[in-house]
């Protein structure tokens, strides 16, 4: 029913079985947008934040996914800005990942806030000073900007295609898309820092407390770099998530491989770095403030050592080393072992630098404080994830996001009634190619 | 207003003197229309300007001892008015007032993100998670030279400061330069039956709260009082409430003590 929307030479499921899939996807986002319209309309009492957790689930959720958007910015300045043509690849559906990724994050922010029609005092009274006033500014930008880049994706439909203005507008708008992935980059500096600074500046916070370069702490640095190593491991886990669940292979192995590289390089250096910084703080900065390691990871009921061993060793310099050394890179279940923990690395990081740090008493006569999530916070937590869901079903299935999927999945050759012009079409299309390791260069699917 | 006219508005508790009662803390909520709900169960979720803590020495009978800390906003100075909280607030919706050294709330400006209830250690800043309901009747009762606050923002002890202005101008009608000391008290200063709080500027050396607490200006308001403490301080927040006690247990409760170069200091 939906044949004409899907594009040309890709082999999509059954319109009742895509809606069936959706159905159950929108329920979720239904319990999710119940639960948003809950905390709008009665408060924030519908959480259990309290005061010795004004931050909580939702801030970590929005540091979390910010981070893996980061495969958008990253993955648009190696393509765009450093040459790495092969990238072209993937990074429609990093865009497409970044833009979730971000408008969820404003989302998220949406409800955390406690008066949310106040949202642009942010803006209308900024406060240079603060971390997150850079956040706001630099957040709302690159949303723009992204949505600037997932534009030409959706002008790429079959049928919007046919419209020549559409057609000029996206062609157009890829020639100078460049522009756009450098704007992308140089926000993303600055808001992934901004928001490494929020926990960073707190010096009456010694768990978050980092010492600076400047005006920025150490951390300002750790999160560009982590969302530049992680981010580009959630693109690949989920363009791999993707071919599982459409049992079809969409990207060539050697752009995986390339990507996932990069982001094992990235990861190295970042955990080695992160390392230094982890080990600084425990022997310097948390001292100077009178507390001692054990502290930070002894008598609670949840947080001990294994949170640091799972940040820094598990989710750092595992994932780092498996994907450095071009053995496992190119084994496929380590990759998707890689890039999982590489993933995990950022949120478990996000999570400590956000909750862990409200957790840990500091006065000395107060107990730690922790939480446990209401519904309503696991609910609009889980909202952007089901949005996310929808999304990508969606662009995969009306969007050319995928150029190599054409090529790599060749379907049956057309039959008799077929008109001539489309079996003309299919022969050009190689259908001997192995799909397993294909390698080479391709044209991508553009307008 | 000229530097050599500031104030530093601080306070004095004598931990010796205070035996727990809460007056304080019932003089604040009256005073400042602080909201209160039917169930205060769960301290994490109130809203008190004022909060008293019980503290205990850990030891057993018969060497068991305890005291009682009240802990208003510590209006911290930091370094140069770069106090921990004031700095984060992306809305400006909080200020550092270097005229008067006390740090302030803009109730209506604030917009909820709670960034400086993360950035505060000693939890002196509360969040309105209901929008307040008074009693019947109360409502004819509240202070009606403070505003009352929404849910959804963020409010703390303003060191009464709304009493600042009422004694300011008093004293600009009355043509006076200055106001007397006794002129502008918080209430939990005047609500404590025992005298523990003691509040004035500190910049005056003829107020009784800089006679007890001799702050050392060269050393960021260190007191040179050794009686004296303040919370947290080699965190380098820089307050202005000081605290006395005779007990050295008292004392060493106020920071954290858990590295060797700590003790050294001591």
């Amino acid at each position: 029913m939906d044949a004409a929307l899907i594009p040309k030479g890709v082999k999509r499921c059954p319109l009742p079985q895509f809606l069936g899939a959706l159905t159950v996807v929108s329920v979720v986002l239904l319990w999710g947008v119940y639960a948003m319209l809950l905390c709008w309309l009665k408060g924030l009492n519908q959480t259990n934040m309290n005061n010795a957790y004004g931050f909580a689930l939702w801030i970590w959720a929005d540091l979390a996914v910010i981070a893996l958007g980061g495969g958008a910015f990253f993955t648009g300045l190696l393509r765009y800005i450093i040459g790495k043509d092969e990238l072209k690849n993937i990074i429609n559906f990093a865009v497409l990942l970044g833009f979730i990724c971000y408008s969820s994050a404003l989302l998220i922010l949406g409800i955390d806030v406690g008066q949310p029609l106040r949202g642009w005092f942010i803006f209308w009274h900024a406060n240079v000073h603060s971390m997150l006033t850079e956040v706001a500014f630099c957040l709302t930008c690159y949303f723009f900007v992204l949505c600037i880049e997932y534009v030409p994706l959706v002008l790429e439909n079959r049928q919007i295609d046919r419209v020549p203005f559409f057609h000029n507008l996206s062609h157009n708008m890829h020639e100078i898309m460049a522009v756009f992935a450098a704007t992308g980059a140089f926000l993303s500096f600055f808001h992934q820092g901004s928001l490494g600074g929020v926990s960073g500046v707190l010096f009456a916070r010694p768990f978050g407390f980092r010492e600076h370069i400047l005006i920025w702490p150490y951390t300002f640095f750790l999160f560009t770099w982590s969302a530049a190593a992680c981010g580009p491991c959630f693109t690949i886990l989920i363009t791999k998530i993707t071919e599982a669940i459409s049992r079809k292979k969409l990207v060539k192995d050697n752009v995986i491989r390339l990507l996932a590289k990069i982001a094992g390089w990235m990861l190295l250096t970042y955990i080695f770095v992160k390392t230094i910084d982890t080990i600084y703080w425990a022997f310097v900065t948390a001292p100077s403030k009178g507390f001692v390691l054990n502290f930070f990871y002894t008598d609670n009921a949840f947080y001990g050592y294994w949170i640091l061993f799972l940040e820094i060793v598990l989710c750092g310099w595992v994932p780092a080393f498996l994907l450095v050394v071009k053995k496992t890179r190119e084994n496929n279940k380590l990759l998707w072992i890689a890039v999982f923990l590489g993933a995990l690395g950022a949120m478990v990081n996000r999570w400590v630098m956000v909750l862990q740090v409200l957790a840990i008493p500091v006065l000395p006569f107060e107990n730690w404080a922790l939480y446990i999530p209401s519904w309503q916070e696991v609910a609009t937590t889980i909202l952007p994830v089901a949005y996310g869901i929808i999304l990508v079903m969606i662009s995969f299935r009306y969007m050319p996001i995928f150029p190599q999927e054409q090529e790599l999945n060749p379907i049956e050759p057309p039959t008799p009634e077929v008109e001539p012009a489309a079996a003309a079409d299919a022969e050009e299309t190689p259908a001997d190619e192995d799909p397993a390791a294909p390698e080479g260069d391709l044209q991508p699917a553009q307008a | 207003m000229k530097k050599e006219n500031a104030k530093r508005f601080g306070m004095v508790i004598d931990l010796d003197k205070c035996t727990g009662c809460g007056s304080c803390m019932v003089a604040c909520m009256a005073e400042n229309n602080v909201p209160f709900r039917e169930d205060e169960t769960d301290k994490l979720l109130s809203v008190a300007w004022m909060r008293v803590y019980k503290l205990t020495n850990g030891k057993a009978f018969p060497d068991a001892d305890e005291c009682f800390l009240p802990r208003p906003c510590q209006h911290c100075e930091g370094h140069h008015g770069h106090s921990p909280c004031v700095s984060v607030c992306p809305a400006t919706a909080t200020d550092y007032d270097a005229s008067t050294g006390i740090v302030s709330q803009i109730y209506t400006r604030c917009f909820g993100c709670r960034y400086c209830m993360a950035a505060c250690p000693y939890h002196v800043r509360l969040f309105n998670w209901w929008d307040p309901v008074w009693p019947d009747g109360m409502e004819k009762m509240l202070n009606p030279d403070v505003s009352v606050r929404m849910r959804g923002v963020v409010e703390k002890c303003s060191f009464c400061f709304h009493r600042y202005q009422l004694a300011r101008q008093q004293a600009d009608y009355e043509e006076r330069g200055e106001v007397a000391e006794n002129e502008y008290q918080t209430a939990c200063t005047q609500g404590c039956p025992a005298g523990a709080i003691v509040f004035g500027d500190l910049n005056n050396p003829d107020h009784e709260v800089t006679r007890l607490a001799q702050p050392d200006l060269s050393h960021e308001g260190k007191s040179r009082n050794p009686k004296a403490f303040r919370l947290l301080e080699r965190l380098g927040t820089n307050t202005k409430v000081y605290y006395l006690s005779s007990r050295e247990w008292v004392r060493r409760l106020g920071d954290n003590y858990q590295v060797k170069a700590a003790q050294h200091q001591a």
